[in-house]
């Protein structure tokens, strides 16, 4: 494999060769939690008793045949670890063939495990979670839907078959985002979703039409065979098809400027913010830019572009997460902000797109760990989400409080836990892009880290430490909070993920396993190197962490914890508090002209296209009315003075013709 | 004559079930329906069979048949289909029964019979599949005038409280396409006598298409300017569409579905049959006139469709856009889009006809047209609201539904031909899912309310249909309240409940009548090549036929680039 990819040849991802063995099998791991969802939104009600165990099933059985087919592929060499399976003629047309294929390889496989392996703890979870709710069953079979569509995006192989993907895990969110569709905030929450959703997918689908015209496939082998030849040809082209890609990337992963649905889908129900919105939908943007490696390798600008949104966003995640009450924004704002450098990562190209990976992994332990223990405490507080209404919720319940707290020094950054490992060499490598770029993304990145501890130290002193303010409240619905630790279908996802969130990082970091492991498919690692020492990144971090933290206590720590908003803030906290003007950029720039728009239109068809006709029919009415009194029937009236005009345009044809 | 008269039967059978249907008007209503709807069924079969009988590699004219009809002036009852015509008769053969099975207890106007409108919806089906089975341009032009009888009357004597101005407006409109048609006819066929031998004229489809490239250019354009008008109305095309909205809104259900489900597509299958093969360098100069007015419907039939406040009409405006999708693979020339286009007439046979169907069930129950009056409708009534979303998702063409092939390939084929209009249609894909959602958020979640749902009967709130909180939480996404298993909950499921006793969810024949629609988006959006393999050989001789006889100076689908 290593021999086959020399310097000057540009990287086309390896050769893939049929599937044997369990991989053939592949078409299963979507197939299985597919039949899940059918079963249970066509059996409706019959199904409500055990559906629930029904989806569970699904989605472990696509777990366990995952990490079938990963062993066997982890046995094969290096070089004979992609294969497809190939599923049946989608579009057979002239010109255009597009089978339906599966393509398994080592970035597709960790997606596989992660999706299957996360979904099934969160599946667990949600039994618990859910357990009062009518309607859990649907809930379990959106569930069941989403993961059979993200399977399909992450392992489809033309670009086809990805956006389907793509676009069905759009669905899933809609439907689980809305979920309590009888909340309005719930159903407009959705709608945004699926509409700025739409925004990106429109940069994906422009980019695959591209990639017809220029290459004249939509094949993952034939569009990275080709592209070289097409960089050879026209480097703006493949410039323009990064950009179209990265486009679609922001809409699904809440990239700036399509970021402020995601703060809004945490309307959703708890355990579809810790799978969807956390740890595998919205990373579809990176495993995207990581499986277009060939493309992007071509395009220095595309590269670049990715990493500045990924810096941009990264610190409006942070900024948006300071200001926020609602425990779930905050972590929300915390996705954004750890997508922006996972993208901040994947665009600094070739040889660091592991790294990207490593901290999507990590992330995906314990950021859906952090969501199920904020789910965990709502549980126990009667689904309330103001962390100013918590305090002192530790003794209340401990393995809530423990495995968050785990997941939140993974998430700061602390030495030898799963997020030191992934987000550290995030920064050096930022750093070693060089010059001003370099101190540009790797300022951003390191300021990030800082914020993160601050915010999210504000939200662990909140919720956990202090007095305990609910004492003295109610809830909105008139009952009196009594805190309990949640039951064990929800404490054991929340274990599991506190496991992964101390020691993956260190696993996949160890040795480099996980680059080399990755190598076929997005190409060689090459370990960054920044122009100064990485102990000394790596020290400069820990400071700024140490900072955040410190101003953290000193803000919410040392003093008691306002139930009231203060409104006597600075233009930072009021810009922050209005997630970082997001909304108001949507609603200035498309919402308020396109109501606009619509409304002069509708406005305009009913008066000037269909007044005009109205009017000439009334004029021609009265004409022919005046010409002709005798004349009583209506329809006879019209028809004659068209017929008039007829032959008039018949003698014209006639005289143009024998002229 | 050869082999089994496939066509011919196709035409007789409704046409006789008209017929008897029309004149049972003593007989018990349940008897008349089960006789239309037997007669529907056979015809149906009769499709089927039709399609297995089809030769998908050979994509020209097959099951031809011709009499002599006028021998004066040369004239011939012929029939004959391609792959694209077969596609089209059997999405008619199957929503003809489906549409009778969903008006079973649809309430006519006082004073109007069963036998009457069964009758009439026959007679609709007969002269639909002689325009899409007539391989003479004189028996096209026939059928497509007699097509407006039977729905002037549907319209007329059956539709809504504006049904006499909706009746009106689409036969004027309709006249006056039929009537620059009948003048292109009579052009094209003095024209034919230049260019064919004993200079006898003709208006035999393959004979005309045998001497296309050899009409003179300013000729075509004026021959083509009255059948694309035509066309256009039909279609319809903005800024042609007004007729629609008030003939789609007033229609009664089952002919609404015909109506923008088929009786539409003749404009874009005329453009196929007629304009391109017969008239191929006009259509090559004026394809950029076309698809510019497809690209604005895309725009303009979607934000139109977002401003509605009456459902029926939303859903007129809905396809006002997609036909812009539909006419702009058409005249891309590519044979991506021009397959697209052919699949997408089906593929939007099929979504509208189930959201027009979901939409009549909503109104039926609801008795009022108001986007306004409904809301919440998916707690009270699941499966309707269930199929409303798979509506909603077919119309926004999602993956995994049919549309999904049909506007992937139109845009795909687009863009590789004209990539500036294949960027601005494919925004428009935005639009739709604006307008889709929007209208689902609208009627469908949300508490329950709105007069439709509630009854006015019912207790205060129901009086206050604009005012969106009966619930403590708050319109906008931020709340902090989430009290998903808290008071509300239950007040909701009480409100519920209540509203199920005047508000039904779908019944087993209602379900029965979806199901087959909802089966084939679904299945034609995962394996669309049973239908595709029957297109994809017309379509390409088309293409060929097109492109062999475009006059050489002019680029192919090139003409409308660079604006």
């Amino acid at each position: 494999m290593t021999d086959m990819l020399t310097a000057t040849e540009p990287f086309s991802g390896s050769a893939a060769v049929a599937a044997t063995g369990t991989s053939s099998l592949a078409a299963l791991l979507i197939a299985l939690p597919l039949l899940g969802a059918a079963v249970l939104l066509i059996g409706g009600r019959r199904t409500d008793r055990t559906g629930h165990l029904l989806a569970i099933v699904m989605v472990v059985a696509s777990f366990v045949l995952g990490l079938l087919i990963f062993f066997e592929t982890v046995g094969r060499d290096a070089g004979a670890r992609t294969s497809d399976v190939d599923l049946f003629s989608w579009v057979p047309i002239e010109n255009f063939h597009l089978d339906l294929g599966l393509r398994l390889d080592p970035l597709s496989l960790t997606f596989v495990l992660l999706i299957t392996g996360v979904g099934a703890l969160i599946h667990i979870y949600s039994i618990g979670y859910m357990q009062h709710d009518a309607e859990r069953r649907k809930f379990f079979a959106y569930l069941n839907l989403f993961v059979a569509a993200m399977l399909l995006l992450v392992l489809g192989n033309s670009f086809v078959a990805l956006y389907a993907g793509w676009e069905g895990v759009g669905l899933a969110s809609y439907l689980l985002i809305g979920f309590w569709s009888d909340r309005p905030s719930a159903a407009t929450a959705a709608k945004k979703a699926f509409i700025m959703n739409r925004v990106g997918d429109v940069g994906l689908a422009l980019a695959i039409f591209l990639m017809f015209k220029e290459l004249g496939t939509t094949s993952f082998s034939g569009v990275f065979a080709g592209i070289g030849e097409l960089a050879d040809r026209s480097p703006a082209t493949v410039t323009v098809m990064a950009l179209l890609l990265l486009l679609g990337a922001c809409g699904k992963s809440g990239q700036v400027p399509l970021q402020a649905w995601l703060p809004d889908a945490m309307e959703g129900p708890t355990p579809v913010s810790a799978l969807i919105h956390a740890a595998t939908m919205v990373t579809a943007g990176v495993y995207l830019i990581a499986r277009c490696a060939p493309i992007y390798n071509l395009t220095e600008t595309g590269g670049l572009v990715v990493s500045i949104v990924g810096a941009v966003t990264l610190l409006v995640g942070c900024i948006g997460g300071c200001a926020k009450d609602d425990i779930k924004k905050v972590l929300a704002y915390s996705t954004v902000s750890q997508i922006g450098y996972m993208f901040l990562a994947v665009g600094l190209g070739a040889g660091v797109y592991a790294l990207a990976i490593l901290h999507l992994l990590t992330h995906g332990f314990f950021k859906a760990g952090l969501f199920l223990g904020a789910g965990s405490v709502m549980h126990g507080m009667n689904d309330d989400v103001d962390m100013r209404h918590y305090g002192g919720l530790a003794r209340k319940m401990p393995i809530t409080f423990v495995t968050f707290t785990l997941g939140y020094l993974a998430l700061i950054g602390f030495p030898f836990l799963s997020g030191f490992f992934s987000k550290d060499p995030i920064i050096e490598a930022a750093f070693s892009a060089g010059g001003t770029k370099g101190a540009l993304l790797g300022g951003a990145a390191l300021l990030g880290a800082g914020l993160t501890a601050f915010y999210m130290t504000r939200l662990m002193i909140m919720t956990f430490f202090g007095e305990p303010r609910w004492k003295q409240l109610t809830s909105a619905d008139g009952r009196e909070y009594h805190p309990h630790e949640s039951p064990s279908t929800m404490t054991f996802p929340m274990m599991v993920l506190a496991v992964g969130s101390v020691g993956a990082g260190a696993f996949l970091a160890g040795g480099e396993r996980l680059a080399n492991w990755l190598a076929p498919s997005v190409g060689e690692f090459h370990h960054p190197e920044p122009p100064i020492p990485a102990i000394a990144v790596t020290l400069i971090t820990m400071a700024f962490i140490a900072l955040g933290v410190l101003v953290a206590y000193l803000a919410v720590g040392r003093r008691p914890v306002e139930l009231a908003r203060r409104e006597d803030v600075s233009a930072v906290v009021r810009l922050a508090r209005a997630d970082v003007g997001g909304n108001a950029v949507n609603e200035t720039l498309f919402a308020r002209p396109g109501i606009w728009v619509t409304r002069t239109l509708v406005y305009l068809d009913a008066k000037a296209v269909d007044g005009a006709v109205n009017g000439l029919a009334a004029a021609l009415g009265g004409l022919s009315g005046r010409l002709r009194r005798t004349q009583t029937g209506f329809v006879r009236s019209y028809a004659l003075s068209m017929l008039g005009g007829t032959l008039l345009v018949v003698a014209a044809l006639i005289l143009v013709r024998f002229a | 004559m050869n082999g089994f008269p496939y066509l011919l039967l196709l035409l007789v059978i409704p046409l006789v079930g008209a017929v008897v249907v029309g004149s049972m008007k003593g007989a018990p209503v349940r008897t008349v329906k089960l006789v239309a709807l037997g007669i529907s069924l056979l015809v149906l079969v009769l499709a089927a069979a039709l399609w297995i009988a089809h030769t998908p590699s050979d994509g020209g004219l097959q099951h031809t048949m011709s009499v002599t009809w006028i021998a004066a002036l040369g004239l011939k009852f012929s029939l004959g289909v391609d792959g694209i015509s077969l596609v089209m008769i059997a999405l008619i053969a199957l929503l003809v029964p489906i549409v009778i099975g969903a008006s079973w207890e649809e309430k006519l106007p006082e004073g109007r019979s069963v036998a009457g409108y069964l009758g009439l919806l026959l007679s609709l089906e007969a002269a639909m599949i002689a325009v899409f089975a007539a391989s003479d341009v004189f028996v096209f032009y026939v059928a497509f005038e007699l097509m407006l009888i039977p729905m002037y009357f549907l319209i007329g004597a059956y539709g809504g409280p504006r049904r006499a101005y909706a009746a009106m407006k689409f036969f004027l409109y309709s006249f006056v396409g039929g009537l620059l048609m009948l003048a292109s006819l009579i052009g094209l066929y003095v024209t034919s006598k230049d260019h064919l031998p004993g200079g006898t004229g003709s208006l035999d489809w393959e004979t005309l298409k045998s001497i296309a490239h050899q009409i003179p250019e300013s000729t075509q354009m004026w021959i083509f300017a009255g059948f694309a008008i035509a066309f256009a109305i039909k279609a319809p095309l903005v800024p042609f569409h007004t007729w629609l909205p008030d003939a789609g809104a007033e229609a009664p259900i089952g002919t609404g579905t015909l109506l923008v489900g088929v009786l539409d597509k003749v404009g874009t299958f005329g453009f196929l049959r007629i304009c391109i093969p017969l008239l191929p360098a006009a259509s090559s100069k004026l394809a950029w006139l076309i698809i510019l007015l497809s690209v604005i419907g895309i725009f303009y039939g979607g934000l139109l469709a977002a401003g509605q406040t009456d459902l029926k009409r939303f859903v007129t405006y809905t396809s006002i856009a997609h036909f812009g999708f539909i006419a702009l693979g058409v005249f891309a020339f590519t044979t991506q889009a021009m397959t697209g286009a052919v699949f997408y007439m089906v593929a939007h046979g099929l979504a509208t006809g189930l959201l027009f169907l979901v939409v009549g069930m909503l109104t039926q129950r609801g008795g009022s047209r108001l986007i306004s009056d409904y809301g919440g409708v998916w707690k009270v009534a699941p499966l309707l609201g269930g199929m409303f979303l798979i509506a909603a998702l077919a119309t926004v063409a999602l993956p995994g539904t049919s549309s999904f092939i049909a506007e992937f390939l139109v845009l795909l084929g687009t863009f590789a031909a004209l990539p500036g209009w294949g960027v601005a249609a494919t925004v428009g894909i935005v639009i739709a899912a604006i307008y889709m959602l929007w209208i689902f958020q609208r009627t469908m979640t949300g508490p329950v309310r709105g007069v439709g749902v509630l009854g006015s009967d019912s207790d205060g709130e129901s009086f206050l249909p604009s005012v969106p909180l009966p619930t403590t939480s708050g319109w906008s996404a931020g709340s902090v309240d989430h009290d998903g298993h808290g008071d509300t909950v239950t007040r909701t499921m009480t409100i519920a409940a209540e509203a199920r006793k005047r508000f039904p969810d779908l019944n087993g024949r209602e379900i029965a009548v979806l199901t087959p629609l909802v089966v084939l988006i679904v299945f034609l959006g995962i394996y669309p090549r049973p239908v595709l393999d029957v297109i994809d050989p017309t379509v390409r001789s088309t293409i060929s036929q097109f492109q062999g006889q475009a006059t050489d100076d002019v680029t192919v689908g090139q003409t409308g680039g660079g604006k």
